[in-house]
């Protein structure tokens, strides 16, 4: 019953989602304000109506409903109750319906709190916000239906892949989705300033809200999807270049790209076409994910299972919205001409530069990841592309967008003096420097993690610079800090961020002379790896909620002190009949050390044993990212709504 | 990509180039969904790198306790007297029992079916030619896995088609079935007959 | 179809799990550094989008022994690499070689960067040298939007 009522919530969704698209598309063209002031309440009734079939899949799941066949296939009863939960969108039907549940609270969010907006405008994002909805809801109805019936029901579930019984992964989607969804919301802004015709000020600064919130939590999405494959998979790596974690960074990428842009929309008013071409290729990439992920096109371990009926549905949507939005473009953009003037040497400049390169490197990650599939279509050709190119390729391309990233801050708005800018960086060039030669001289010879290095401190000490610059603590400092309090938080939000890269730069750098040993050893027998003893006590059975155990128990000592007790895991579920591996991991933030246990003989094991130093940094430089674009986010100017001076509060 | 030129108009072209970008992946990604459901299009399924070569270079030690003469690259050299398949096989693989009965119909209807033996135990590979039955004329026993590699093998079972010149011409990764046999290696063995 | 199910679910599945064995490493650390470098290169092809140094397939096990003994015996990466690919082909190669076929992946960072440098130079010929510093009005407006008063 409850199944056939979210069955139900889905389809009554889905024809509100189609009456928001129509009516005030319609009524904004006619200028009719009855019809368009149908949009708001439309996309506040199908919010409800999918939070209530996302609800009857919970329940679901809660209460083991093995009549549900999404259930059968991805939950147990002897599961604990978060992973139940967390079952109902590890899978393709439950994640596209929570898909579409934040897509409908974006659109709450725009139709609550978007009351300032000028009334064609907001009924013109809701309608493409509703298009998009629709197209969704449908694919879900005709491809994928979460509530499908089995008959007669099985005793029980066939349980959800251990590897995935994780916090972190059970939080990656939701992250991921307000991330991608995000992007539905600019490129309905941008696809509804298209239509009228107009980008001005205040169209920027609805857009960079959104961007920003987007970019963040896909920041954050990313970061988790990279900890659970350091924490889980047990080989020590964050990132593989796979073509499902490169989906999901061509969004990040051509948001980055976006959230600057849009501040030269907002403040100088120029670049318009390009910041609505970007908005449109946000959107776009984070549906190429999509649909990557969900065809079967794709040759990875992430994918979902494969459907080629589903794949040929995804891309009629993907290309329905893309292709259609892009034609569009070709067609109105002209309308759209920019009034700014700026010199090369400028802000604005440096924010040209910034895209140049970001969209750059989005061009090789996007060719690299598709490129396997095409070059086997169109030559027969079966190549690999994998980490080798992906450094090779993007690394000359990240070095200046590192360079100038620290210098851009500093540049004024439409004509600049560079020698100045540089001039006030003396200080932070030569903290780079040092930093270079420093790892060289304790490292030894290794290249990438002293340039590694150099990028930390040039971007952590540049955003202080920037940030010393604007109170003019050196020319004024008496007044430094009133300055300071001033300060708009956008400006304290981009500086963070920019030091959040140079935090992530130095974790990557750290890793770049991680040291691992993989040794067997008897129980009481220890080893040393990078000044710390690893002594293995013993190794025995332990007994999980859903799980059985082989623990090993590792006592690390420096000095003969105990610095930590390391236990990994050697786990076998039942259900699934799988084993994982679950790494031990301890961290003083300065570095892991990380232990992981392998196959047992004549009473010892095998075990090894990874000294990755300042490893935790890359999620920390991720999170400190995030968090810049929430401070950005929570700035008065954005808050204080654009055309009219009513406060509203922040749109996301 | 900056609108600074206010009295110029952006050029047209340039604003139609995302979208036949965006066109012509699309065009690309529904070739390769019809790929997917016809089978032209195959993420997964890899071409042997030895196809149109003759068998590399190898000689392996005979199945102990077990009658038959062993295989070497010798053996594989043509002129040959028909075509032959090189089938490499364990007894630990579930899908070699699924596709030994195919196997074992070639062998009797006389194909020349020669095993390679993958990293397996002498006595538990013995067993499982006696409880299937033997449809090898010639058994070699590769305990470490070092000619596999040098075919280039994924993982068991694999099978190649040699022909009377002794060339590589086919190679089927993953087990024979009976589908497998009727509408993939039927052709090719009169095709190379 | 069929056929990768059971591939997949019968002889791939180790592929996460264990974690190598003490005995397959190199005693001299020159020398199993240069082994890891190859073995980064290499993919592990019965997992995939893993190179043989991330995995514990079978498969991937036997490719790090075989480049070990092949680094052991003084080859170069050059060299160890040619071995395999002659084998596996084209498809194990995480770094793809340049052939006709991925001419234009290769030159996808020059295209992109260049046909923006292009994109930019053709927009901007003009109104460059009417650039001069902000007038007074428009400083006026970037102070309003930074106290949030426009």
């Amino acid at each position: 019953m409850i199944g056939e009522l979210g069955h139900f919530a889905l389809a009554l969704g889905c024809i509100l989602a189609l009456a928001q698209s129509v009516l005030p598309l319609v009524g904004a063209h006619r200028a009719d304000a009855r019809l368009m002031a149908l949009a708001a309440p439309l996309a506040v009734a199908q919010l409800i109506a999918i939070a209530a079939a996302f609800a009857a899949l919970l329940w679901a799941f809660a209460v083991n409903d093995t009549t549900v066949s999404n259930v059968v296939l991805n939950s147990h009863s002897a599961k604990p109750l978060l992973y139940k939960f967390s079952g109902a969108w590890g899978n393709h039907e439950g994640s596209m319906v929570l898909w579409v549940l934040t897509l409908a609270l974006c659109g709450g969010a725009v139709a609550a709190f978007g009351r300032d907006l000028p009334s064609a405008l907001q009924a013109r994002v809701l309608g493409v916000l509703g298009l998009i909805a629709a197209g969704f809801l449908g694919f879900i109805i005709f491809t994928s239906n979460p509530f499908e019936r089995v008959w007669p029901p099985p005793m029980d579930g066939q349980g959800l892949n251990p590897l995935l019984q994780d916090l972190g992964l059970a939080l990656h989607p939701p992250m991921l989705y307000l991330g991608y969804v995000g992007y539905a919301v600019t490129f309905a802004f941008a696809v509804a300033a298209l239509l009228e015709g107009r980008v001005d000020a205040a169209w920027g600064r609805w857009v960079r809200p959104w961007s920003l919130a987007a970019w963040s939590f896909l920041t954050l999405g990313i970061a988790l999807g990279s900890w659970w494959a350091y924490y889980e998979l047990g080989w020590g790596g964050y990132w593989f270049w796979d073509p499902v974690e490169n989906a999901s960074l061509l969004p990040w990428l051509i948001g980055a790209a976006l959230l600057h842009c849009a501040i030269v929309v907002e403040k100088r008013e120029s670049l318009k076409i390009w910041t609505v071409l970007l908005a449109i290729l946000a959107f776009a990439m984070s549906l190429l994910g999509t649909f990557l992920v969900r065809s079967g096109v794709l040759n990875s371990v992430h994918a979902f299972a494969n459907d080629p009926a589903r794949g040929v549905f995804i891309l009629g949507l993907l290309m329905a919205y893309v292709a259609g939005a892009l034609a569009l473009f070709a067609w109105r953009a002209p309308r759209l001409g920019g009034t700014g003037i700026f010199a090369p040497i400028s802000r604005e400049g440096a924010l040209v530069l910034n895209n140049l390169l970001l969209c750059s490197i989005t061009a090789v990650v996007l060719v690299g990841t598709l490129w396997p599939m095409f070059a086997d279509i169109l030559f027969g050709a079966k190549i690999s592309v994998g980490a080798p190119f992906f450094n090779a390729a993007t690394a000359p391309l990240a070095i200046p967008l590192v360079a100038a990233m620290a210098v851009g801050p500093l540049l004024a708005w439409k004509r600049a003096d560079l020698a100045g800018a540089l001039q006030r960086l003396w200080w932070v060039g030569l903290l780079a420097v040092a930093a270079a030669f420093l790892t060289l001289l304790i490292a030894g010879y290794h290249v990438w993690p002293a340039l590694g290095f150099a990028a930390a401190a040039w971007l952590i000490a540049g955003a202080a610079a920037d940030i010393l610059d604007r109170i003019a603590a050196f020319r004024r400092p008496s007044q430094a800090w009133n300055r300071a309090r001033g300060l708009p938080r956008a400006a304290w939000g981009g500086a963070i961020a920019h030091a959040g890269t140079g935090v992530m730069f130095a974790g990557l750098a750290g890793m770049g002379l991680a040291t691992d040993a993989l040794v067997e050893l008897k129980p009481g027998q220890s080893t040393r790896l990078a000044g710390y003893e690893w002594r293995l006590e013993s190794i025995r059975d332990v007994q999980g909620p859903n799980w059985t155990s082989r623990r090993a128990t590792i006592t690390v000592l420096a000095d003969g002190q105990v610095v930590t007790v390391l236990t990994p895991e050697k786990r076998f579920f039942p259900v699934a009949r799988m084993h994982t591996t679950e790494a031990a991991i301890h961290t003083n933030t300065l570095r892991d050390l990380y232990a992981v246990l392998g196959d047992e003989r004549d009473g010892g094991g095998v075990v090894r044993l990874h000294h990755n130093p300042l490893a935790p940094w890359i999620w920390f430089g991720a999170g400190i990212m995030a968090l810049g674009g929430g401070l950005s986010l929570s700035d008065r100017r954005i808050r204080v709504s654009a055309p009219s001076r009513k406060a509203a509060p922040a749109p996301a | 990509m900056s609108d600074t030129a206010s009295p110029k108009r952006p050029r047209r072209w340039m604003l139609y180039a995302p979208l036949g970008i965006a066109a012509a992946a699309g065009v690309g990604f529904y070739a390769m969904l019809q790929g997917l459901q016809d089978g032209s299009y195959d993420p997964r399924g890899v071409p042997s790198a030895l196809l149109g070569r003759p068998a590399p270079d190898f000689s392996l030690p005979p199945l102990e306790g077990f009658d038959l003469p062993t295989l070497t690259a010798a053996d594989l050299r043509g002129p040959l007297p028909g075509p032959v398949l090189v089938n490499f096989w364990a007894s630990w693989c579930a899908p070699c029992i699924i596709e030994h009965p195919q196997l074992m119909r070639l062998a009797r209807e006389g194909v020349a079916v020669y095993g390679i033996n993958y990293k397996d135990r002498v006595a538990e590979a013995g067993a499982f030619l006696r409880r299937h039955g033997n449809p090898y004329s010639r058994l070699g026993r590769d305990e470490p896995g070092r000619t596999a590699i040098d075919w280039g093998v994924y993982g068991v079972p694999e099978t190649y088609l040699l022909d009377r010149q002794g060339m590589i011409r086919w190679r089927w990764a993953g087990p024979i079935t009976t589908d497998t046999l009727e509408n993939e290696l039927r052709p090719l063995l009169r095709r190379f007959a | 179809m069929t056929r990768w199910i059971f591939f997949c679910l019968l002889l791939a599945l180790p592929a996460w799990g264990a974690v190598g064995d003490p005995n397959e490493r190199l005693a001299d650390p020159a020398k199993e550094a240069l082994a890891r470098e190859i073995g980064r290169e290499l993919r592990c092809l019965v997992c995939q989008n893993q190179s043989i140094e991330d995995s514990d397939a079978q498969l991937a096990r036997d490719l790090r022994r075989l480049v070990r003994e092949r680094v052991a015996a003084g080859e170069d990466s050059s060299a160890v690499i040619r071995f395999v690919h002659e084998r596996y082909g084209d498809f194990v190669l995480l770094r793809p070689p340049v052939t006709a076929a991925t001419m234009l992946l290769w030159a996808t960072p020059f295209l992109a960067l260049g046909g923006g440098i292009a994109v930019i130079l053709l927009r901007r010929r003009r109104a460059v040298a009417e650039a001069a510093a902000l007038s007074p009005e428009e400083a006026r407006r970037l102070a309003e939007l930074d106290r949030g008063t426009a």
